[in-house]
């Protein structure tokens, strides 16, 4: 008994000290295997007499759980310090950086562009288009500019060459035709948005020979002006997700009448407020709907155009209209 | 137009500032584009005159100057104008005057002598541009009142960038029934005397023209002073509504045309020979014009000549020959009614662009030639004398634009506008803007005045009430109406969502003008079919670009040219080409150069190839769902392309677009490298998509096996997945190329190409028998067909 009992000492001291799995378990087979010490006290159970059998079989049970015990614990510390010790040799460096994460990014006049669109779509307006290269009835004459009127002169126009003069066709210079198109052969209700490159022979630092407008175009009968400053004005509040102070001013557009710009009041940086223009409208124009084969006592609409690249400006704080056009990629990264 | 604002108050009493005229303007419709005060901080500035004028002993430039300022002694000032002198009058800040500069006067010793005053330039009085020297003032000016006063100042002078629709703003009395309608306030007329005949020259008149001139009236004036020089005021008027005093019979024409909106012209009488004849010009005539220039006419203008030759292209500008000179004693005025389709375009196609034309072609009031006519000549009779003879009359009355009535029905304007206007507010509108009024059962009938050349229709009255009454006082609504949901159709990608794709690969969006060299294009191999524009800004921007390559590559040289190794552009837009009319077609252009990969540290770096352009062409292909309608070719490529590293991309066998490297001579000439890849695709193919249809999944596995295959360089993959397709039908389910190599242990010239047969059944699981049967089939097919060994 006493032998067990210091064999069983000096296991536990020998589980202590073991510190590999593998010395662990030689230890554990030499302890509770077949031909272990428990395995063989126990094997010495039955020549002693029932009651002394009975009384020396529960002290071996009990040397041998502790020393099962012993193992267990031993074992389970010894797996974490491995686990401990592989963890923190896998450990790598996450802050380097990702794999294939770039991205590159659409044009912010395209941004200003589908951001207008899809507002006008959510009330309802279907995009429409139209040529690039017009002729001369769709970009003037069906919008009521007569031939040779002054208010043509306002559209420094590109011709295309090599054409009789007087048919010659012309690069449009303002998405307006399109309400031509869309109206033509068609019966109202009507609620369009054309986006869209127009053209004007100007260039200098507040002016490209191309740009782009959108035109919107809503036609039905109940349509008024009181709609249209209605329009509008929820528009700008949609775009620049704030509201401004806005005023429409007369102005005049041979395809609309009454016609209107509409200025927002506008902070600058510098703390200052203006007036800026931002949208030319109206409500278009019998000549127009009759030249479309609509019949304006039943129908009246609205008209409104307005520039991509000045919104794009105020909406990105872009202040140089030229920026939109050189392509350099430490401009459009900006806009990524 | 520009004018002077005291000049309109004169005209109509408003009790508004400045700033609440010139807002009240711009809400007219009237807009007030700039505001410039004039004569500001001119207290202590007073007229005088130089009475004494020495050099200054310390220094050349300098005079010394005794200034008589209505004061009891002379004040000594020192002054540097080139042009004191003695006897002028001339502007005096005096000491203790702050000028609008910020100068403050004080005595002051200047190179040693005292001077108690500054000499002043009109620059310098904040009144006029002109630094060159001092101010000159009339000899009748009164020494020592101050200057504001002589001068009415403080002013300010307005531009306002007027519609085409509104001429008859185009005038101060014109401008003054408007503010009037706007104030409720009354317009003061200069009155309209008519100067009594003393003379009595004459000249025939013949009106030839049609109703392209159908009122033309002349008065003869004999004996002017040919050195008359306008009166302070009237040259102030001038010059604050943007012209320059010239001479009294220029000015007094520019005055009148100011004042009341009718442009006039002045003949030297002594240079006409016979009746005025008013004619269409002979193609071909000539004339030389004011401005020294030669125009040649054609039969679209309307000439003022005389019995001999041409004297001024109506309603543009006169003829120098004719025009009035320092030495012209007799004037022939002219002023007349050009109807403005007669003039529209005609200024322009000469090349010029002229207060007359500017007014002529809007439309000026066709009874205002008389008025006009007694107006100037009482001005120039009381600047530079003369007899006046009678007012010489030629007109076609029934060629006259008359104002026909306009009716506006209450309903049309409510519905129109959204608003009710009250029936006695719309009355007071139509009245205070000089109209006629008369109602009707249903709204009114209302007659424009004969300045009015944009009231033809309803909409034309709508436009007036609302002006007047206030697009402010418009509510705002949401419009009602039926509600057509648009319709977007499923089996097209949205273009947006495409250029986000592009973006997701890491290209950015670039936008670029429509117009291209000649040059480029040609460098390009670009040459027939182009869309060329007639007038072109320059011949860097004459053609509209038959592909958006070019232009984008451009973009690429210039980010290459800022330190950007590695550039990924693309852009989406219409390319051009002849046709009737021209056909534009949606393009997507991609352009790359530089790594493969943006720097970075885990894999080894490549140049870019055809295979990373072609990957992102694979992608968007997967996108539309039906791959098996694309294929590439290596025939029949542009010349911009290497013939060896390009490829023709057809959809449904028609050729939509090309891929490739840049062919090596066009990146010489563009100074680039041989890592520029480029791709141009027509759009519309790229956005078709397939609307899915669903199959049930498969039951059984699919088994895979693979094969390396020995076969020649020439032999190309498609030619092999066509081969393995065909022989093995709908059991071959996907063939993948997983690795391609040559060199060592292949032959030259070959290559070998590894592949993955992944097969399957759809009634039953495959046997290995089953697999190894169609490996065989498969190897026997590329045996025969593509000169192909299986390797061992």
């Amino acid at each position: 008994m006493d032998d067990l009992d210091s064999r069983a000492a000096q296991a536990l001291a020998d589980i202590d000290r073991a510190d590999t799995l593998e010395a662990l378990d030689a230890l554990r087979v030499g302890l509770l295997g077949k031909s272990g010490i428990v395995t063989a006290a126990l094997k010495t159970l039955g020549a002693l007499a029932q009651d002394e059998r009975k009384a020396r079989g529960a002290e071996v049970n009990l040397v041998k759980e502790r020393l099962a015990g012993a193992l267990a614990a031993r074992k389970a510390s010894l797996e974490q310090a491995e686990l401990d010790h592989r963890l923190s040799s896998e450990t790598i460096d996450i802050s380097l950086p990702g794999r294939d994460g770039e991205r590159g990014g659409i044009h912010p006049i395209t941004r200003a562009l589908e951001r207008i669109a899809s507002i006008f779509a959510r009330l309802g307006y279907q995009r429409a288009d139209g040529p690039e290269i017009e002729d001369d009835w769709h970009n003037f004459e069906a919008l009521n500019f007569p031939p040779h009127h002054p208010a043509r002169a306002m559209h420094d126009t590109f011709y295309v060459a090599g054409e009789g003069s007087d048919d010659r066709r012309l690069l449009r210079t303002h998405t307006s035709p399109v309400q031509i198109r869309a109206m033509a052969g068609r019966q109202p209700p009507i609620r369009i948005i054309a986006p869209g490159k127009v053209y004007r022979s100007d260039s200098d630092q507040t002016h490209s020979p191309m740009f782009h407008q959108i035109e919107g175009l809503l036609v039905d009968e109940t349509s008024s002006f009181a709609d249209l400053k209605g329009t509008l004005a929820e528009f700008i509040r949609a775009f620049f997700e704030r509201d401004f102070e806005m005023r429409f001013r007369p102005s005049y557009f041979p395809f609309t009448e009454p016609s209107a710009e509409v200025d927002i009041r506008w902070d600058a940086e510098d703390g200052s407020t203006r007036w800026l223009e931002v949208l030319g409208c109206g409500m278009v124009h019998p000549n127009v709907l009759k030249n479309c084969g609509i019949d304006p006592e039943r129908y009246t609409g609205f008209a409104f155009g307005l520039g991509v690249e000045r919104f794009a400006m105020l909406r990105y704080g872009v202040s140089d209209l030229r920026a939109f056009f050189e392509n350099d990629l430490r401009f459009l990264r900006q806009f990524a | 137009m520009k004018f002077s604002e005291n000049w309109l108050r004169e005209l109509v009493d408003v009790q508004a500032d400045r700033a609440e005229l010139a807002h009240a303007l711009t809400m007219a419709g009237l807009e007030v584009e700039e505001v410039t005060p004039l004569g500001e901080n001119l207290a202590g500035v007073v007229v005088a005159e130089i009475v004494a004028a020495e050099k200054h002993p310390q220094a050349d430039r300098l005079q010394v100057c005794k200034v008589d300022a209505g004061q009891n002694d002379p004040l000594q000032i020192v002054c540097g104008a080139p042009n004191a002198r003695v006897g002028i009058k001339v502007p005096l800040a005096t000491v203790g005057a702050k000028l609008p500069g910020g100068i403050a006067i004080k005595a002051a010793k200047l190179r040693g002598v005292e001077s108690f005053g500054m000499l002043c330039s009109a620059k310098e009085l904040g009144i006029d541009a002109d630094a060159s020297g001092l101010l000159e003032l009339p000899a009748a000016a009164p020494v020592g009142q101050p200057l504001a006063a002589y001068l009415g100042l403080p002013d300010a002078s307005f531009e306002l960038k007027l519609t085409p629709n509104r001429p008859d703003c185009l005038s101060m009395v014109g401008l003054a029934h408007d503010v009037a309608a706007l104030f409720g306030s009354r317009v003061k007329l200069p009155a309209a005397a008519s100067v009594p005949v003393t003379g009595d020259a004459r000249r025939g008149i013949r009106l030839e023209a049609g109703r392209d001139a159908p009122r033309y009236l002349g008065r003869i004036i004999e004996g002017i002073d040919p050195m008359a020089r306008s009166p302070l005021w009237l040259a102030e008027r001038l010059r604050r509504g943007g012209l320059r005093p010239i001479g009294a019979v220029v000015d007094v024409t520019n005055y009148v045309m100011l004042e009341l909106g009718q442009p006039l012209h002045a003949f030297d009488n002594d240079t006409l020979e016979g009746d005025i004849v008013v004619r269409h010009a002979r193609s071909g005539e000539t004339l030389k014009l004011l401005d020294g220039n030669e125009a040649r006419l054609d039969e679209s203008f309307v000439l003022i000549a005389d019995e001999k030759k041409a004297l001024a292209v109506a309603g543009v500008m006169g003829g120098h020959d004719s025009r009035v000179t320092d030495a012209t004693r007799n004037v022939f005025l002219e002023s007349a009614h050009f109807a403005p389709a007669a003039i529209m375009g005609r200024a322009r196609k000469l090349g010029l662009h002229t207060d007359a034309s500017h007014r002529f072609e809007r439309g000026v009031d066709p009874e205002l030639p008389r008025r006009a006519l007694e107006r100037a000549s009482e001005l120039l009779l009381a600047i530079a004398g003369g007899k006046a003879g009678p007012v010489l009359v030629a007109e076609n009355p029934a060629d006259l634009p008359k104002p026909a009535p306009v009716a506006l029905r209450r309903a049309r304007l409510q519905r129109v506008l959204g608003v009710n206007v009250a029936d006695a507010e719309v009355a007071r509108i139509f009245t205070a803007l000089g109209m006629q009024v008369a109602a009707t059962t249903d709204g009114w009938q209302v007659t424009a005045p004969s300045s009015r050349f944009d009231i033809e229709c309803e909409e034309d009255l709508i436009e007036e009430v609302a002006r007047i009454f206030g697009y402010d006082n418009i509510p705002t609504a949401a419009p009602a109406g039926a509600l057509t949901l648009a319709i977007e159709p499923e089996a097209r990608i949205n273009e947006l969502a495409l250029r986000e794709q592009l973006a997701a690969r890491g290209y950015y969006e670039a936008v670029n003008l429509s117009f291209v060299a000649a040059e480029l294009l040609a460098d390009w191999g670009f040459t027939g079919q182009l869309v060329p524009l007639a007038n072109p800004l320059s011949a860097d921007l004459a053609v509209m670009r038959p592909a958006l390559l070019p232009g984008l590559i451009e973009a690429l040289r210039h980010n290459r040219a800022r330190q950007q190794e590695r550039v990924r552009l693309f852009e989406i837009a219409r390319v051009f080409a002849q046709g009737n009319p021209p056909v534009e077609t949606p393009s997507l252009a991609i352009v790359a150069c530089g790594k493969a990969r943006a720097e970075q540290w885990g894999e080894p770096s490549r140049a870019l190839d055809f295979f990373d352009l072609k990957g992102d062409l694979d992608a968007l292909i997967a996108w539309g769902g039906e791959p098996q309608r694309w294929s590439v070719h290596a025939d029949g490529l542009p010349g911009w392309l290497h013939p060896g590293r390009g490829a023709r991309v057809t959809r449904d066998g028609l050729t939509v677009g090309h891929l490739g490297a840049l062919h090596p001579q066009l990146a010489r000439a563009l100074d680039l490298g041989p890592d520029v890849h480029v791709l141009e695709l027509a759009l519309e193919p790229l956005l078709a998509r397939r609307l899915p249809r669903a199959q049930a999944v498969p039951r059984f596995p699919a088994v895979r096996r693979d094969l390396a295959m020995d076969l020649p360089e020439t032999v190309h993959w498609s030619q092999i997945e066509q081969t393995v397709r065909r022989t093995l039908g709908e059991r071959l389910k996907e063939l993948r190329l997983f690795d391609r190599y040559s060199g060592k242990g292949v032959e030259a010239g070959r290559k070998s190409l590894a592949m993955g047969l992944i097969l399957q059944d759809a009634s039953r699981t495959l046997t290995d028998d089953d697999a190894d049967r169609c490996v065989r089939e498969a190897i026997a097919a590329l045996e025969q067909s593509c000169k192909a060994k299986l390797r061992g």
